[in-house]
């Protein structure tokens, strides 16, 4: 072993700090169109056995950050900047070989799609049992023990047989399960869960959700949850942050969020939520116009094409992620929700748009 | 909620699954792997058929004849001149005939199967550990490494075949020696082989180093190594396999050419292209000496073309069987 790799022992950790503490994490890819803004100067910190939630639209950057933070980015012609620290370390832009010792033991990931995350010709058991033997040493039988356990507590039913099948044998959800399981082997600290449930039946979706946050409290574990769906963090996510355009645009705890948005791109997202109390048929919110191109983006803010509040000076001038009154509500917007700026700047925008009318 | 009890799960997994696998044909896939969604219709198509076992059966046999050839009664000395074989046509005593010489055809035609059998098992052998390790590392780690040795076969591959084998096979054989070893034969088609089946590896890994599974397994901290070993091995194997069944046809055929223009295996040894070429002169009087090589060898590189293609066609796992 030539590099050496990140080892942490547990009585040098400071506890008083953050879990993960991201800085100004920038992920840049060259592409021959241009250089792809695909996380452009994230901040957040996350506390052990918490929970934080990160919204967006498709493309707006957030598998990027977390396989960013993990190290699992291709590494040719990608350009990563800033910091991210876990458990006080610097782990961003390290090599593969220096990350190893993290992967699996401290940090892991459950992916998107359970169809293609599992290997098709290795039974499910040798899919668990391989990383239990690597990472924490154990012999066969011990391996297989712990597999099955770790199956049983996941909730598939007969895991002793389970565990000698194939994983096209099992349902979606239950590779869920297993991708889980596999993810959870070897107790890490900090698990990211990449849309965990968007490739699976809506019937099922909660029960996988329920079933990280079970093991998340039992493990006293923290969590990145990645999502398009604002549905799925709402009751689990202790903070959410909404990502717009690879920079995150909205963070607060998760209640402040849905109590009192501020970002204009949050409220259509909320928006655009169908709700029960609606009559059948009513017409969905949607959001105008289509995310902007990451090689070449606006000026100003990132959201002003599609903005119901943008003003001028949205177009000119980015606004700064900052933290508003109360302390712990950050977002980046000329003219919040909320306030007596945005409804003035929503109040002129359809006065403008009602005189357009007229005219045309 | 806590997690669900196993009963409880037990019913949203069968009814949750979206249909795409059901209990029965859980059941029935077991031993096929990779056959994720394989209701009873593609089972249907995918069915082997009569004429791959009757290919396999062939081979087989012929395969069988060839190991133990020494030890039948029935099969002659290849070598040996019988008087009442001379120039004979086909009958009960001699299957095939004789040839000019009074040596029995089907005996020689087994003992050729033999050299080609051989030949064309070890040099794709021996390419697809060469080939297959090249094309693997490849496509796993693409880059410059990747450019080199694909640029490598590539370069290869623009010598005419049968050319680059001549010039192999006289650069190669012993100086002073008018015929190759069989040794030397062999070496030369491996290295013919080798550069369309680091390819064909290459291409193979290629679809399966970017699945979701690969990540998965890296951010569990598996090495390269293993990752290669475990993860891609297994699923390239398949249809490598089904592939070197066709490799080995065309290696006999590679074989038969260079023993049919002198360059093979040394001439009193029977090989299926100096047994044609020594009919070839005497094809009006006793066609047979020709004719019969040609129809074994033609029917061998038919069953094993038939039973690779049908092999292949049979672990093309569909992506949605992942």
């Amino acid at each position: 072993m030539a590099r050496k790799q990140v080892t942490l022992t547990r009585s040098e950790v400071d506890t008083s700090r953050p879990l993960l503490e991201v800085e100004d994490l920038r992920t840049h890819f060259l592409t021959e169109s241009g250089t792809v803004r695909a996380v452009d100067g994230v901040s957040f910190a996350l506390e052990r056995g918490r929970t934080l939630g990160v919204v967006g639209e498709s493309g707006s950057g957030k598998t990027i950050l977390s396989r960013s933070i993990m190290g699992l980015l291709p590494t040719r012609n990608v350009v990563r900047t800033g910091s991210a620290k876990y458990e006080g370390t610097e782990v961003a832009g390290l090599a593969a070989g220096a990350l190893r010792g993290l992967w699996g033991t401290e940090m892991a990931m459950v992916f998107q799609d359970p169809m293609t995350s599992l290997n098709p010709v290795m039974k499910v058991g040798n899919q668990i049992t391989e990383s239990l033997r690597h990472h924490l040493d154990m012999d066969k039988g011990e391996a297989r023990e712990t597999a099955i356990a770790l199956l049983r507590s996941v909730g598939i039913p007969e895991p002793v047989q389970r565990v000698k099948e194939y994983p096209h044998q099992l349902s979606g959800g239950m590779r869920q399960r297993v991708m889980i399981a596999i993810a959870l082997a070897c107790g890490p600290r900090l698990l990211f869960a990449d849309e965990p449930t968007t490739a699976l039946d809506v019937t099922v979706q909660a029960q996988i959700l329920d079933l990280l946050q079970a093991q998340q409290t039992e493990r006293h574990m923290a969590m990145v949850l990645i999502t398009h769906d604002l549905g799925v963090v709402a009751g689990r996510a202790d903070d959410i942050a909404v990502m717009y355009a690879g920079k995150v645009v909205e963070k607060a705890p998760t209640s402040v969020l849905f109590s009192s948005t501020r970002h204009p791109y949050t409220e259509a997202l909320l928006k655009s939520i169908p709700k029960l109390e609606h009559t059948s048929h009513t017409r969905l919110e949607v959001i105008p116009g289509r995310p902007p191109d990451l090689v070449s983006p606006p000026d100003g803010c990132n959201f002003s094409p599609r903005c119901a509040y943008a003003q001028p000076k949205c177009f000119v001038e980015e606004p700064v992620l900052e933290t508003g009154p109360g302390g712990d509500h950050e977002f980046a917007c000329w003219y919040p929700v909320g306030t007596p700026q945005g409804a003035e700047a929503l109040a002129r925008n359809q006065a403008d748009a009602a005189v357009t009318e007229e005219v045309a | 909620m806590p997690v669900p009890s196993p009963e409880e799960a037990g019913t949203l997994h069968a009814g949750g699954s979206g249909g795409i696998i059901t209990e029965s044909s859980v059941e029935a896939t077991y031993d096929a792997i990779g056959e994720g969604s394989a209701t009873d219709v593609e089972r249907e198509v995918r069915h082997l058929g009569v004429g791959f076992w009757i290919a396999v059966a062939w081979l087989v046999g012929l395969i069988t004849l060839a190991i133990l050839a020494p030890y039948l009664p029935f099969i002659d000395d290849p070598n040996v001149s019988q008087a009442d074989a001379l120039g004979a046509a086909p009958s009960a005593q001699h299957w095939f005939g004789g040839d000019d010489i009074g040596r029995d055809v089907f005996s020689r035609v087994i003992w050729g199967a033999r050299v080609s059998l051989f030949i064309g098992v070890a040099a794709v052998t021996f390419g697809f550990v060469i080939g297959g390790t090249l094309g693997l590392t490849a496509g796993y780690f693409r880059g410059r490494y990747e450019r080199v040795i694909i640029g490598a076969m590539d370069i290869m591959l623009a010598f005419p075949a049968l050319v680059l084998a001549l010039a192999l096979v006289t650069f190669l054989s012993p100086p002073g020696t008018q015929n190759a070893s069989m040794g030397t034969v062999t070496l030369v088609l491996t290295i013919l082989a080798v550069p369309s089946l680091a390819r064909i590896t290459r291409a193979a890994t290629l679809s399966f180093a970017q699945r979701e599974f690969v990540t998965a397994a890296r951010a569990l901290g598996a090495r390269n190594s293993r990752i290669i070993a475990r993860e891609i091995l297994p699923n390239v194997v398949p249809p490598m396999a089904a592939f070197a069944l066709i490799a080995i046809a065309i290696v006999i055929v590679a074989e038969g050419a260079l023993s049919f223009l002198g360059l093979s295996v040394a001439s009193p040894t029977a090989t299926w292209g100096n047994l044609i070429e020594q009919g070839r002169q005497s094809l009006d009087d006793t066609p047979w000496i020709s004719l019969f090589p040609c129809g074994v060898m033609f029917l061998t590189l038919l069953a094993f073309n038939y039973v690779g293609d049908q092999l292949r066609r049979y672990f093309d796992v569909k992506e949605a069987g992942l």
